[in-house]
């Protein structure tokens, strides 16, 4: 299952630097507010946002820093308004507390995560903030697919009244590619009748949004314990429900490579070239990072003699293929640190030679099964 | 005037003086005998009931003992992290401009945790009135320094009093505000005297209706008596708070964008 937001077929197709796709869905999704501070590579959505949402009527505050940032789209959610925010490692390390917050409180927003490669991946999975909650979280391989997720999250933010992260890269950022852009065409959502407009105070009923829930001495609410039980259910569900991957060849290949984002869009390329030269090989994407398709994951390994995990870091992902693989002796890392010179970027891992011999290497390696 | 022996309970129970009814007060509140704070909930309430701005108001709480009114005010409240209330309170005004937004924080969630938030906001222009309940400590915690206590307080973590040379001086973010281009009022008020609260209900009233007009941030400060957290007993409280308080923390307008234009 790979359900995305419906392309948009009819759209004129567009040259467009993700940033400026990115910002564009965005406003294309209602999103009214916009709040950031800059760091590379998510500088460029800030500066988008800026330009553009004037002239859609939203807001765009170059915040004084990512804290305060990200508060601002609490409180701009808090009335309804579709918000959103990002930066990326530290900068959305500092968001945490309030990440957490949003969980807890329930105020949609959406966090994109523009990172400068994929070590990002706990942060955004498993999250630094406080309490039992979760972050849903996309990871898009290209930039239309970054502008289907922009609008899918959304969407998911509203249905769930929770925080979302978007996972991109510079890669995602900073490339013009040709893209169609157009309103989206989701289910329709229920009325946000939680939102503060002010109107209630006064009449016994006033609105509340607040993580611990107790509710007014007149109304009292469910309190903390209950509040938490249900929103840790409320996560359990969308764990359930969220679930989105794509795979190839899972069923035929001997070997399995398993990746994410950009380096997924690589892994697709080198093993369409293996298969082409006659190896048995294919690939699974998680595209969801949170929730985790394990069970599809179980499913396509059930097969595979080797499941090589690809990815630009030390090895984050590399957990979860472990727990959901169906065996966990076929795994092998062929990932790692990969850093440009500048700090900002990838370094010379993510590059479709390399990966290739680095598949080819495994392959030649025997097998436990 | 003795600091109190918190070694043993109190010999009597707590007996309530007066009773003031406001309709937006929904219940009692659970705070101490004797606390400032909810004599500035009532007024804060009363003047939105005066202006006609109950339906139209939102209110961004931080977390000191003032927490607990959310449980008890009947107005639309975001209850925000420590320290965040104007950031708050930007995104709501920004999203919602005809609405009134005030926040209602203390010395430890404003001048502490989150001092760059109000003069960012204030710096921006934001029209949102902050009311800071200043009881120069973490009454919420225990009665611990914060950035406001005075020097020669004694608290938690300054046994012997606070010492410039030890602790640092304190904080008058008030007249910091009040220097900042995007303020559009600045006042410090006290609840210590029926005089003094009629007073700061006033300044509350100046600074919604400096809101309404769009002059920019309006900030009130509001000396609020914490016994507990100063070793005092409750009847000693304001005598304390003037004794203690108001010599570091001059009551009056600090700033006025109305009155100066005119
Ligand atoms: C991030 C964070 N740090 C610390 C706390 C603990 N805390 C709760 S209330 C409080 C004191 C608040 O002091 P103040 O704002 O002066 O309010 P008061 O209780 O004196 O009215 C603190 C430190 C918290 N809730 N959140
Ligand atoms: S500790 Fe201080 S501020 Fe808190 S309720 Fe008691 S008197 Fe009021
Ligand atoms: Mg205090």
């Amino acid at each position: 299952m790979s359900a995305t937001a419906p392309v948009a077929e009819m759209a004129p197709l567009e040259l467009l630097e993700g940033s400026t796709a990115i910002a564009r869905a965005a406003i294309l999704s209602n999103c009214r507010f916009f709040a950031g501070y800059p760091m590379s590579p998510f500088t460029g959505l800030l500066e988008n946002m800026a330009k553009l949402m004037p002239a859609a009527g939203g807001v765009c505050i170059n915040a004084e820093s990512e804290i305060e940032g990200v508060n601002m789209v609490i409180g701009a959610a808090s009335t309804g308004a579709r918000a959103a925010t990002g930066s990326c490692g530290q900068g959305i390390a500092l968001m945490q507390e309030a990440v957490a917050e949003a969980a807890l409180n329930e105020t949609p927003l959406v966090i994109f995560n523009m990172a400068r490669n994929q070590q990002d991946y706990f942060q955004c999975t498993r999250g630094g903030g406080w309490g039992d909650y979760r972050t849903l979280t996309l990871a898009p391989k290209d930039v239309p697919e970054a502008v289907e997720h922009t609008q899918l999250l959304f969407h998911l933010a509203d249905k769930y009244r929770a925080p979302v992260i978007l996972y991109g890269d510079p890669l995602i950022a900073q490339t013009r590619v040709g893209v169609r852009l157009a309103a989206p065409d989701l289910e329709p959502l229920a009325p946000k009748d939680w939102a503060l407009d002010g109107t209630m105070g006064g009449t016994g009923k006033s609105r509340q949004v607040w993580t611990w829930a107790m509710g007014k001495v007149t109304d009292p609410g469910l309190g903390p314990d209950g509040h938490w039980r249900a929103v840790a259910d409320k996560f359990e569900m969308i764990a359930a429900a969220e679930q989105r991957w794509e795979s190839a060849y899972a069923d035929e290949a001997e070997t399995l490579v398993i990746a994410f984002g950009s380096a997924a869009k690589f892994t697709e390329y080198v093993v369409d070239e293996l298969r082409a030269e006659g190896h048995s090989v294919g690939w699974f994407r998680p595209i969801t990072l949170w929730p985790f398709p394990g069970a599809a994951l179980a499913q396509a390994t059930r097969s595979s003699r080797r499941v090589l995990v690809y990815e630009l870091n030390a090895g984050q992902m590399l957990d979860d293929v472990r727990q959901f693989v169906h065996d966990r002796d076929t795994v092998r890392f062929i990932g790692g640190v990969s850093i440009h010179e500048s700090g900002l970027s990838y370094g010379p891992l993510l590059d479709a030679p390399v990966l290739r011999d680095r598949i080819l290497a495994a392959m030649a390696q025997p097998t436990e099964r | 005037m003795s600091v109190i022996n918190t070694q043993t309970p109190p010999t009597g129970p707590a007996q309530k003086v007066a009773e003031f009814h406001t309709p937006l007060i929904l219940g009692e509140h659970g705070l101490c005998p004797g606390c400032g704070e909810p004599v500035a909930l009532r007024i804060l309430l009363e003047t939105l009931q005066e202006l006609n701005l109950v339906q139209r108001t939102i209110g961004v709480v931080g977390h000191g003992c003032y927490g607990s009114f959310v449980r008890i005010m009947d107005i639309d409240v975001l209850q925000c992290l420590h320290g965040r209330a104007p950031a708050c309170a930007t995104g709501i005004k920004r999203m919602r401009p005809d609405t009134a937004v005030f926040t209602l924080q203390g010395d430890g969630d404003m001048v502490n945790e989150g001092l760059q938030e109000v003069i960012h906001a204030a710096a921006r222009g934001e029209n949102v009135t902050c009311i800071l309940l200043n009881n120069g400590v973490f009454g919420d915690t225990g009665g611990q320094q914060t950035a406001t206590t005075v020097l020669g307080q004694r608290t938690k973590t300054s046994l012997e009093g606070r010492d410039a040379e030890k602790h640092g001086y304190p904080i008058r973010i008030a007249d910091i505000v009040a220097s900042v281009d995007g303020a559009g009022y600045v006042a410090r008020g006290a609840v210590n005297t029926a005089r003094e609260v009629m007073r700061t209900k006033r300044l509350i009233r100046n600074a919604f209706e400096s809101q309404l007009a769009g002059e920019g941030l309006s900030l009130v400060e509001i000396l609020t008596m914490c016994p507990t957290g100063w070793f005092v007993t409750a009847p000693d409280g304001p005598d304390y708070l003037e004794s203690s308080m108001t010599a570091a923390y001059p009551l009056g307008v600090l700033h006025s964008r109305s009155a100066e234009a005119n």
